[in-house]
């Protein structure tokens, strides 16, 4: 059942989440084989019986949409039809997917081996692929995982395939046909492949964007794609992209389906795959291409223990009741609706709005493990921790994180010294115990140069950094108001107002705030705050409270680093005179962090862009 | 069906089409038909003063005749007799007094009703439940001084507060009766209503004019918070054909004639309109004029925008008509165009000149089936494009087909019944039609013989291409059957808890297919969410088809058991499926009209600025609301 609630309700802490169940568990138990080639007939939308992926290219390339282009651009360029035509059934070769059951039962077998090997246990939330089955069969369906690994696509299909639903249909950048092999298997396991850029093609766009939506108005399959268009390298989630999300809103707002369901779905890691790639990325060492070789020499990885997965699949969010009274279906009306046109402004905003909204669900859901408390906690105290006050501060910010809606897989038998001991164990490479003391390892494993000294640092700085990412969006409302309040020096509930709603805008390139939701997320914030009695909060003030201040002190400290960022990460673009020698914060080396402090200044029109 | 197309067949023909179609009256107490005629003119005849001796379908007392809370003739009507076995009664239909054996299976299981749970109407009119009339002394004293007849019982004044939309319905079944109007004129002919108007203009009084009473757009109810004496001027005494011209085709006609009196008139001449809404056995022609109405048979004689050739309206600035009736003519914006869709805003149609054709010798019914809804509906729009559309042609969904098939009745032989299982089975398991997904198309065809049969062939080449099957006369002439005998339907389903109504829009070709599923979806999904325990039946047929577009009709009902205020949850899903209808590009209406009930949606429908001219028309027509009906803006 689609449901039009997006926010949760107004005490996250009562959010009501279903419970999991871990898949591997019955692959330990059973044949891997029989299970890949098991009768596997999943339910499809109203009953539609599936169509060849060869019907579909033709479909595509005789729409009224495609024919409307390809007549156009011939009469601009004087190319006759045929040859663009042509071009465009290239194109179209060269992206679609060719969906075959033989290499889904091959992924499924060999995926069993590797996730047995890598992970625990995949767990996942029942009873959301029992609202997904519903929803499958009712309208046409877009799965919105979040992206923080190349395996959450592979797991997405596998969980499917597990509970015999459809497969998804998925976007894939075309960097990975640049694996041999292994590029095609994707392609046959429900892959299409888009280019990252084809700004101004518009022959690219029309094909690309007609087949996704005669995918989507046939029920042809679930469509999959990642709402932020690239994986998250540091575990925070990233500023939705807009372009699939209003391919696949237009079949709805042209009245070409009923309905259309969004499915937020949540994949949280305990230990990601690409860990220590992220982190050399963050600090400039370019992205390893992909390739076929370099999966196979990846392989060593799976010797290592990565703790658990969870998948939460979220309620299905339906595009019908989200656009209710937002907007006007009829302004359609008068244009043939094969003929391309941009979005109107109200569209553009509610697309937008809803992608954030959206993003904003896949955060509440994810799982998040007792270490990333722990990760916050150490990058908090740099020259190490004690033991006993380390079990001390992890279990008062667990009751905090608890309190503002965290979803937390830390179930109450687990003792805080438990919990935090198996999150060192299971991280001894980002920290060191020793005497009872617990610190992130930094001294490099065999000393070098200055310059290999202090990037080994940062980058173990930025892997301890990822997790306690994790749980940032859970604090940043009420952060921003701790340091609105600090920036404020005054009580006066406007003033505090006003430097909220400042940093909220420099950090909007940095995390999901939604624009114009500045009023909503101060109420947020000061709702609590207050709930946890860290402020009082009168018509005219905000003020702390005495027992307040350990709360509002961990909240602004725990953005510290990119405040920091923000003052230093632009500098050396910028070629500001006071830029620090001393560098105190390794995270301001995060080109992340540079990238969307710069974004943040241009867009605040603080810098301009010459073009050199 | 075929006649031989001699001329002695003709009368025949025409006897038999109406019987099929209108159904004839044949009541005992009609010593008298009315007059026919062209040399008889309206002076000669209200000179006479000869009232008395002269008698049409509708009499003045249409409670004689008439159900006052439900559809039609009082003694037609669906029930289930003591074997529980559908039967229709009466003798004026086809239909009457036969057995429909799987209505009532059809009944229970689509609806989910039981002949166990009933909600029988409130029997008899209670007359002091009845507003007591608030008269304006002075207008009645002159109107008494012009002989004009009126009436101020509750029984008359009861039967022109409504049209038949189902709110209206329902609340008659409970004894509930809103604003009425406080008198009921007769005027006879159009001096009568120059007269009438002239005094509810001196007097200020609400006039709302009542033609057939078959409005389903709220257009007849009484504004509740209308202060002055609210006069319904009913024209069904204005009835006289008044000339017939054979050299140009035309008939001059008073408005408050009924179509299926028009029609067997003109046919005694050897002629028609061709005019056949849905309602033409009630429905008049100045309603027809005042709402913009459409006939099934449009496709050969047009809608009555192409049928009239001259209107005369009497309004409160005076009487409004053209000084010639060339065909077409270039002087300004066509002032009949003010008048076509005013309903009753603007005055009151009195006489109108409409195209006649001469009888068409030779009729076929027909019908296609076909695999899928979607492979219909490209049949229609092809024989759109190549303008070779059937006087009629529509396309059921597949519930509709069902529906349709329920009304079967009793075979009578053990030979039809073999055949018609032989037909079944062809269809289903030889051509392999999924019973649950197929629909069909029926058709009328008509001209003459020779160019019928080819007309014919043409329409079922096409249909071959989209994959349909003839499937034969009888059950084209059974869908058409339905649409006379569905509102008798509809106060059936009343006496079981089920609630329904129609509601139509047209739309352009290529939105046909995604707003019936829309639609239809929407009202299921409305329904569930407003707590309806039964889903409802949500049904569509394309019921016209032209150059750029289609009409689209639906049926909407469901089983109200359980709701605190049935009729209040349907108004909100009815509302619903035209927000939903608007959104996929469809229209306000085809040829309900808008009246009050649709009324919230003419802005956006014709933007302000087309709402500033017609208000700036009705200014200065009648600047002082005498017709306050207040429908339309």
């Amino acid at each position: 059942m689609a449901s039009n609630t997006l926010y949760s309700p107004r005490d996250p802490a009562l959010k009501k989440r279903d419970d999991f169940e871990d898949i591997l568990e019955e692959r330990r138990s059973s044949s891997d084989l029989r299970y890949a080639l098991r009768c596997y007939v999943p339910v499809v939308y109203k009953g539609i019986a599936p169509c060849k992926p060869g019907v579909l290219k033709t479909a595509v390339l005789q729409s009224d949409r495609l024919r409307h282009v390809v007549a156009e651009m011939s009469k601009e360029t004087g190319e006759s039809a045929d040859v663009i035509r042509e071009e465009a059934s290239g194109i179209l070769e060269e992206m679609a997917h060719r969906l075959r059951l033989g290499t889904v039962r091959f992924f499924a077998y060999s995926l069993s081996k590797a996730f047995k090997a890598l992970f625990q246990r995949v767990r996942v939330n029942e009873d959301g692929i029992q609202r997904l089955q519903q929803s499958i069969q009712e309208h046409p369906v877009v799965l919105l995982p979040s992206h923080r690994s190349y395996m959450d696509f592979l797991i997405m299909s596998y969980i499917l395939y597990t509970y015999d639903l459809s497969l998804p249909v998925i976007a894939a950048g075309m960097d990975f046909l640049g694996m041999k092999i292994v590029g095609e298997m994707l392609r046959m396991s429900g892959a299409f492949f888009i280019r990252r850029s084809f700004g101004g093609d518009k022959l690219y766009w029309a094909v690309f964007s007609e087949y996704v939506k005669t995918m989507l108005r046939n029920g042809y399959a679930p469509i999959e794609f990642f709402l932020e268009g690239t994986r998250s390298r540091t575990c925070k989630s990233l500023t939705p992209k807009l372009g699939l999300l209003n391919i696949v809103m237009e079949p709805f707002f042209k009245g070409e389906v009923f309905d259309v369901s969004l499915v937020p779905i949540s994949i949280s890691y305990e230990r990601v795959l690409e860990e220590a790639l992220y982190a050399r990325e963050l600090l400039g060492v370019p992205k390893p291409k992909e390739s076929t070789s370099g999966l196979l020499k990846a392989r060593k990885i799976l010797s290592e223990d990565y703790g658990s997965i969870h998948v939460y699949f979220g309620h299905p969010v339906s595009l019908r009741s989200l656009a209710q009274g937002r907007i006007n279906r009829s302004q359609y009306n008068l244009l043939p609706r094969h003929i391309p046109r941009r979005p109107s402004q109200e569209t553009q905003a509610f697309v937008n709005e809803t992608a954030y909204r959206l993003v904003r669900l896949q955060e509440e859901n994810m799982v998040l493990r007792p270490w990333v408390l722990v990760a916050a906690l150490l990058l908090q105290n740099p020259d190490g921790v004690d033991m006993e006050r380390l079990v001390e501060q992890t279990s008062w910010l667990r009751g905090l994180a608890v309190s503002f809606g965290a979803f937390l897989d830390w179930p109450d038998y687990v003792s805080a010294s438990k919990a935090v001991a198996s999150s060192l164990a299971l991280h001894t490479g980002l920290v060191r115990t020793e005497g009872g003391r617990a610190q992130l390892a930094m001294e490099p494993k065999e000393p070098g140069s200055p310059e290999e000294d202090l990037f080994d640092r940062a980058a173990s700085v930025l892997s301890c950094a990822s997790y306690r990412n994790q749980i940032l969006h859970v604090f940043l409302r009420p952060a921003l108001l701790g340091m609105a309040m600090q920036m404020a020096e005054a009580s006066r509930k406007d003033d505090i107002y006003s430097c909220f709603s400042f940093l909220r805008d420099v950090f909007s390139n940095e995390f999901i705030l939604c624009p114009g939701g500045t009023v909503q997320d101060f109420d947020e914030a000061c709702y609590m705050l207050t709930k946890c009695a860290a402020v009082h909060v009168q018509k005219q003030e905000v003020v702390a409270t005495e027992k307040g201040q350990r709360i509002l002190s961990f909240l602004t400290s725990l953005f510290q680093p990119f405040l920091k960022g923000y003052q230093v990460g632009p500098a050396p673009f910028l070629e500001l005179v006071d830029y620090p020698r001393e560098l105190t914060c390794y995270e301001a080396l995060s080109s992340d962090v540079q990238k969307n402090a710069l974004a943040a200044l241009l867009r605040m029109k603080v810098v301009r862009k010459l073009k050199v | 069906m075929a006649s031989d197309g001699h001329g002695s067949e003709r009368q025949r023909a025409a006897s038999r089409r109406l019987s099929a179609i209108a159904g004839h009256l044949r009541t005992a107490g009609q010593q008298q038909r009315p007059q026919v005629a062209g040399i008889h003119c309206k002076a000669e005849s209200s000179s006479d003063g000869e009232e008395a001796a002269r008698s049409t379908t509708v009499p003045r007392r249409r409670q004689e005749v008439m159900k006052w809370n439900g559809w039609g003739y009082s003694d037609s009507r669906f029930l289930f007799n003591k074997k529980g076995q559908a039967e229709f009664t009466g003798r004026r239909y086809r239909l009457s007094g036969m057995v429909l054996p799987s209505l009532k299976d059809w009944f229970e299981s689509t609806f989910g009703a039981s002949l166990q749970h009933k909600s029988p109407a409130t029997a008899t009119l209670n007359a002091s439940a009845v507003p007591f009339p608030s008269l304006n002394e002075a207008f009645l004293q002159d109107l008494k001084s012009t002989g004009i007849p009126f009436s101020h019982e509750a029984e008359d004044r009861v039967f022109r507060a409504h049209g038949h939309c189902l709110h209206e319905i329902f609340a008659l079944r409970e004894g509930k009766f809103g604003r009425v109007p406080d008198l009921v004129v007769w005027p006879n002919c159009h001096e009568d209503v120059v007269k009438t108007v002239d005094l509810a203009c001196r007097h200020n009084v609400c006039l709302i004019p009542y033609g057939g009473g078959t409005s389903v757009s709220s257009a007849l109810e009484c504004p509740p918070d209308e202060t002055r004496c609210i006069v319904s001027l009913d024209t069904s005494q204005m009835s006289r054909i008044l000339w017939i011209d054979e050299k140009n085709l035309t008939a001059h006609v008073e408005a408050g004639i009924v179509g299926q009196d028009l029609e067997r008139l003109l046919n005694e001449s050897g002629y028609c309109t061709g005019h056949e809404p849905d309602s033409m056995e009630f429905s008049s022609l100045g309603g027809w004029v005042a709402t913009r109405a459409s006939g099934m048979k449009k496709n050969v004689y047009g809608n009555i925008e192409d049928l009239v050739v001259h209107i005369k309206m009497v309004c409160p600035r005076g009487v409004v008509e053209k000084s010639c009736q060339g065909p077409r003519v270039s002087i300004g914006p066509d002032i009949h165009h003010f008048i076509m869709g005013s309903e009753g805003t603007l005055g009151v149609v009195t006489e109108v000149t409409i195209k006649i054709r001469p009888m068409p010798e030779y009729q076929k019914y027909g019908s296609v089936v076909f695999p899928n809804f979607e492979q219909g509906v490209a049949c229609l729009r092809e024989v759109a494009k190549q303008r070779c559309a059937p006087a009629s042609i529509r396309l059921m969904d597949n519930a509709q087909f069902q529906f349709g098939h329920a009304l079967k009745p009793q075979v009578s032989s053990i030979f039809t019944s073999f055949l018609d299982g032989l037909k079944k089975f062809y269809i289903t398991k030889f051509k392999g039609f999924d019973p649950h997904h197929l629909c069909v198309a029926t058709l009328l065809f008509e001209g003459d013989r020779e160019r019928v049969l080819q007309h014919e062939k043409q329409v079922y080449d096409i249909a071959a291409k989209f994959g349909g099957l003839a499937a034969g006369e009888d059950n084209g002439q059974r869908g058409y059957m339905l649409t006379f005998v569905i509102a008798y339907l509809r106060d059936l389903g009343m006496d079981y808890y089920v609630i329904g109504e129609s509601f139509e829009t047209s739309v352009p070709w290529d939105r046909v297919l995604d707003l019936c599923r829309n639609v239809k979806e929407r009202i299921v999904r409305e329904c569930r969410e407003r707590g309806v325990q039964f889903p409802p039946l949500a049904t569509c047929r394309v019921t016209q088809t032209y150059d750029a577009g289609a009409c689209v009709y639906f049926y909407f009902a469901f089983n109200y058991r359980g709701l605190a205020d049935p009729v209040n949850i349907y108004g909100r899903v009815e509302h619903a499926a035209r927000e939903e209808i608007l959104a996929n590009g469809g229209s306000l209406s085809h040829h309900h009209g808008v009246g009050k009930l649709r009324k919230h949606w003419m802005p956006e429908s014709i933007s302000d600025v087309g709402i500033g001219m017609l208000k700036s028309v009705k200014e200065y027509v009648d600047p002082d609301n005498i017709f306050g009906s207040r429908n339309l803006l």
